[in-house]
């Protein structure tokens, strides 16, 4: 049996334009740091579980609510279940922080947090992705592991 | 001034170190971790290096590895719902007991001051008491559900058979057995910290007890027994435990363990900020309200979180700590 989607009718936001690269990123003898732009460049096609879309077009993610501190080696992500009752919020989460925790350098710390009142298990789901022990685990699960390499498939 | 000055930074396991454990008697300690590997060490000369490698015991990432008392069995707890005691009698070390009855992760397992009983716990949120039943056998007394969320770690009072469990329930729960039917009860509930407690420790006296938590704090607790002069209220005959001095604002992430070393007395914590610290119970520090000072900050201890901390039991002032950057250090501290 096919579970139906929690949201069978999300919004669908269009894509945003692709990242004009700059001639100091392009010399080589210049440090750049991570920026905000860079790191919705590494989740924004994230598929989002239940449908062919990816979390920037669902405006899960938006870059505006990704917060980056080069000095304190700390990057923040807020993402927006599409609607408050998201049984998948928890998934998706995971999702943003396995593939950064591929992508970026092991200094940074990574916090990825559900926007402040957009769901409702808003507290339990946060506190679940904070604990490093249960992602640990989760990730030695190889269902689970499976369903979160689809979703990062195609970044 | 006070110093952690370092002593050697030991590679050899491959992801997270979990956790490190030192031998009762000083010389050896096991480490564990992400590789499904226990791995002992001892020094040659000036150097530690590892003497044996424990592999095929657990299916996952090994949480936790404990030294019984006498020193003769290693008892090991996985996320694969598993704990093996390992000994040598045959000469090597090898697994000879498995214990099993948890339904997943096992994250902690600690031997009682006698080392005649066990006590593990795990994401089923229960806690299990086993006894020592006879050679390579143990049988479980008793299964204790009192937290409502995983149980992060379980440590035994110093010298009495009464066993404390944290918590990401927010809370710890200590226990002991009713010894009119020899059932295990709860008999407290320490409520004060605001998110997961990581970990726990009793003073040398079994008297206090230092929890540490993802609320970026750690917390001191005193035991009001019965008698207390105080004037505390005692409910059921049995002691109540408050929350006596909260250590705010020097931690700028979770809190993921507490050393408190009962030789010298000194609280050692590890950190996700990467920092090893030490705190020192103020010279007029009154036991009602004790007042703590940090004395000691090692930033970058590690590259990554700090997971574990550990005081050598002999007293020599050397620290172990482990990280998720795959290392262990050994750390000597100085006044």
């Amino acid at each position: 049996m096919t579970k139906i989607a929690d949201n069978v009718n999300p919004h669908v936001y269009e894509k945003g334009s692709e990242r004009k690269t700059t001639s100091a990123e392009l010399d080589e003898e210049l440090t750049d740091e991570f920026d905000e732009r860079e790191i919705f460049d590494l989740i924004r096609n994230i598929n989002d579980p239940e449908h062919p879309l990816t979390l920037e077009e669902l405006r899960v993610i938006e870059e505006k609510n990704i917060v980056v501190n080069n000095k304190e080696n700390t990057v923040v992500v807020n993402f927006t279940p599409t609607i408050p009752h998201c049984s998948m919020a928890t998934l998706i989460g995971l999702s943003i922080r396995v593939q950064l925790l591929r992508a970026l350098p092991s200094r940074f710390k990574v916090t990825v947090v559900v926007s402040e009142g957009t769901h409702v298990s808003e507290h339990a789901v946060n506190k679940q992705l904070a604990d490093k022990e249960r992602v640990a685990a989760a990730l030695e699960n190889n269902n689970l592991v499976q369903i979160i390499n689809q979703c990062v498939a195609n970044v | 001034m006070a110093n952690l000055e370092l002593l050697q930074t030991l590679h050899g396991h491959k992801g997270i170190v979990w956790n490190v454990a030192w031998h009762p008697l000083g010389t050896i300690f096991a480490s564990c971790g992400e590789d499904k590997t226990i791995k002992l060490w001892s020094k040659e000369g000036q150097e530690w290096t590892i003497k044996t490698v424990l592999v095929d015991g657990h299916q996952r990432t090994i949480r936790e590895v404990a030294w019984s008392p006498c020193g003769n069995f290693l008892a090991s707890a996985s996320f694969d719902a598993t704990t093996a005691i390992w000994d040598k009698k045959s000469g090597q070390f090898e697994c000879n007991a498995t214990l099993e009855g948890h339904e997943n992760e096992v994250k902690s397992v600690a031997w009682s001051p006698s080392g005649q009983l066990l006590a593990t716990c795990g994401r089923d949120k229960s806690v299990w008491v086993w006894e020592v039943a006879g050679e390579d056998e143990y049988e479980c007394e008793s299964v204790l559900n009192a937290h409502n969320q995983d149980v992060k770690k379980v440590a035994w009072h110093p010298s009495l058979d009464i066993l404390a469990s944290a918590s990401y329930d927010n809370t710890v729960k200590m226990y002991k057995e009713d010894p009119v039917d020899n059932d295990w009860t709860c008999i407290a509930t320490l409520c004060s910290h605001e998110s997961t407690v990581w970990s726990l420790a009793f003073d040398k006296t079994g008297e206090r007890l230092v929890t540490c938590s993802d609320d970026r704090t750690v917390k001191i607790w005193k035991e009001y027994k019965p008698d207390n002069q105080e004037g505390v209220i005692i409910t059921d005959k049995e002691s109540v435990w408050k929350c006596v001095c909260t250590l705010s604002g020097y931690h700028t992430r979770c809190v993921y363990d507490v050393a408190w070393c009962h030789q010298t007395g000194l609280i050692a914590t590890a950190c996700g900020d990467d920092i090893i610290r030490i705190f020192k119970e103020s010279e007029d520090s009154d036991p009602n309200a004790p007042t703590f000072e940090l004395i000691c900050t090692k930033l970058n201890s590690h590259s990554q979180d700090v997971n574990c901390v550990a005081w050598n039991p002999i007293g020599n002032q050397e620290l172990l700590s482990s990280s998720d950057d795959g290392e262990i250090r050994i750390w000597k501290f100085s006044d």
